[in-house]
């Protein structure tokens, strides 16, 4: 009897907890966003500069997700099956993006590419526009979203072991043939899992692209700076939308990970 | 069996492994060198290009330190709250049995998925001046907690977790039977098995909630001295052309990062060595 009133008593804060923090909020949103129907909401959505915003958060998403996923693949073969000195120092060298503030890693890539920067000068003879243009914004996204598809993988690669490989090999496949038709199958949801988080990730990337971008309105403003432009501009129902649009992303996100992870830990 | 045969292909196969393993090495830290050192570099190097004495002048002018330590206060707090409370929302996962905890446990990674400006923007919706709750935490310090909590929310669930429901039921069974209290046997038989991973999920969450920005730049307005934390102050001084001083504040933050990564490596290492023992 009293472990069933603890249990209940448990069971009540933690669901409170979760409905303060996560879901009243979110939920409030999505009230206030439909309060006048869908057309409101829409038009917000649909306007040049938007439409612009999402194009381009698309686009540096479209860059940095496959670079990050052929990354993290290298990187987690890398640590798990090769033996070389630093390992360790590798290893916790790929997590700094995780634990960083992305405003500091804006702000260094800022004084990396920046005019005054140590490659500002260069860039600046040969006519590269790095800095405030897509190129630094790519970079800042990469940077942040670095290390997931590698963490995914790790693991993974770690519990399957090296075994199916080495027979492979033993066969007289290649490393590039044992690579696409034994590793790869064998970690393809933790690839897939990794992927997911890194897009994730990329579309809610904000501190570190709000330095290097310069918030150059119908330019260089991704969606979430679009999301801070229009708040500060007193427009609350086109925040509000452009808030709906990417959190209905991230629930996309969020059933895709509930399906994939039995997966991923089935291995 | 020929021996010419076996060895051939091997020693071969050999010297290829050996390329693989230098290109991919060397894929690996060029990246690595490219996207995140010398960024880096360029910033420790822009921290200390003015001397020592104005690096140390700049971390402690008065707005900078305020900063500093409203950011570490918060984020302590944040830190606390998360290993009580994310203990207990992975205790009532693993252990608990309701009708939608499946639902539950996907929302948890809610603040991964979720970009932080949107998590700004609803939590000012639900507690800032047009709440519909009656409660106004907008532009005050307990708004910094709260955005922080609920980007910090799932670091310690996602890591007790997974220890909680490898953990045999059966030890704690024993010591209920040799006649434990239930508080004694979560005290003396699960809590050590939790620890190393509560730990670790609160120095993440401790270095998430120092680097945020994002969901606090809409619901804390700020204000300098009040409710300014370092990424924003350090936001502002990029704005304002200040970089040495931004700098110097972003290599304390990185400073933090380092040390707080450290810490999970070495807790890390502890949890292992258990294991084996």
């Amino acid at each position: 009897m009293r472990s069933r009133v603890q249990r209940l008593g448990l069971r009540s804060v933690v669901l409170a907890y979760l409905a303060v923090i996560l879901v009243g909020p979110l939920g409030i949103v999505f009230y206030r966003t439909f309060e006048d129907g869908f057309g409101p909401a829409w038009d917000a959505l649909t306007t040049p500069e938007t439409i612009h915003a999402f194009k381009l958060t698309l686009i540096i998403t479209a860059i940095a997700v496959p670079v990050n996923t052929v990354f993290g693949i290298v990187c987690g073969l890398a640590i798990v099956r090769r033996k070389f000195p630093g390992k360790g120092v590798l290893n916790a060298f790929i997590d700094l993006p995780l634990a960083l503030s992305p405003v500091v890693v804006g702000l260094a890539l800022f004084l990396l590419y920046g005019a005054e920067g140590w490659f500002g000068g260069w860039l600046d003879d040969h006519g590269i526009q790095v800095l405030f243009a897509l190129p630094s914004m790519v970079i800042a996204t990469i940077f942040v979203s670095l290390p997931f598809v590698a963490r995914e993988v790790i693991p993974t690669l770690r519990e399957i072991g090296d075994e199916q490989e080495q027979a492979a090999r033993t066969l007289g496949a290649s490393g590039w043939q044992t690579f696409w038709s034994i590793t790869l199958p064998s970690i393809r949801w933790a690839v897939i899992y990794g992927v997911i988080l890194t897009t994730a990730r990329c579309l809610g990337e904000y501190g570190a692209v709000a330095v290097v971008s310069g918030r150059l309105q119908g330019q260089t403003e991704t969606a979430t700076l679009r999301v801070q432009e229009r708040w500060e501009s007193f427009d609350l129902a086109g925040a509000y939308a452009i808030s709906i649009a990417l959190a209905t992303v991230a629930i996309l996100v969020l059933v895709a990970m509930t399906v994939i992870r039995p997966r991923e830990e089935a291995h | 069996m020929s021996s010419t045969a076996v060895v051939e292909p091997r020693r071969v196969r050999a010297s290829g492994d050996r390329a693989a393993t230098a290109l991919s090495l060397g894929f690996v830290t060029l990246f690595l060198m490219v996207m995140v050192a010398l960024p880096i570099a360029a910033l420790v190097w822009e921290a200390k290009s003015d001397g020592a004495q104005s690096f140390w002048d700049a971390v402690t002018s008065p707005q900078a330190l305020a900063a500093l330590k409203l950011t570490l206060g918060a984020a302590a707090i944040v830190a606390l709250l998360n290993a009580v409370l994310g203990t207990m929302t992975a205790w009532v996962l693993v252990r608990d049995d309701f009708r939608g905890k499946a639902a539950v446990n996907a929302i948890i990674d809610l603040p991964f998925a979720l970009p932080t400006i949107v998590a700004g923007l609803t939590l000012l919706a639900l507690y800032g001046p047009a709440s519909p709750v009656g409660i106004n935490v907008a532009y005050t310090r307990t708004a910094i907690v709260l955005a922080m909590m609920f980007v910090t929310l799932p670091f310690v669930v996602r890591t007790v977790q997974p220890v909680l429901r490898e953990l045999d039921t059966e030890l704690e069974e024993a010591a209920h039977s040799l006649g434990a209290s239930q508080t004694t046997t979560f005290r003396r038989v699960v809590f050590p098995n939790l620890l190393p991973g509560i730990l670790s999920g609160v120095a993440l969450a401790f270095a998430k909630a120092v680097g945020e920005f994002g969901a606090l730049v809409i619901i804390t307005g700020n204000i300098p001295y009040k409710s300014e934390v370092s990424s924003v102050y350090i936001f502002g001084r990029i704005e304002s052309g200040d970089s040495a001083a931004a700098a110097a504040a972003a290599v304390v933050l990185l400073a933090i990062s380092f040390a707080t990564l450290l810490s999970i490596g070495v807790l890390r290492h502890f949890a292992t060595r258990h294991d084996r023992a």
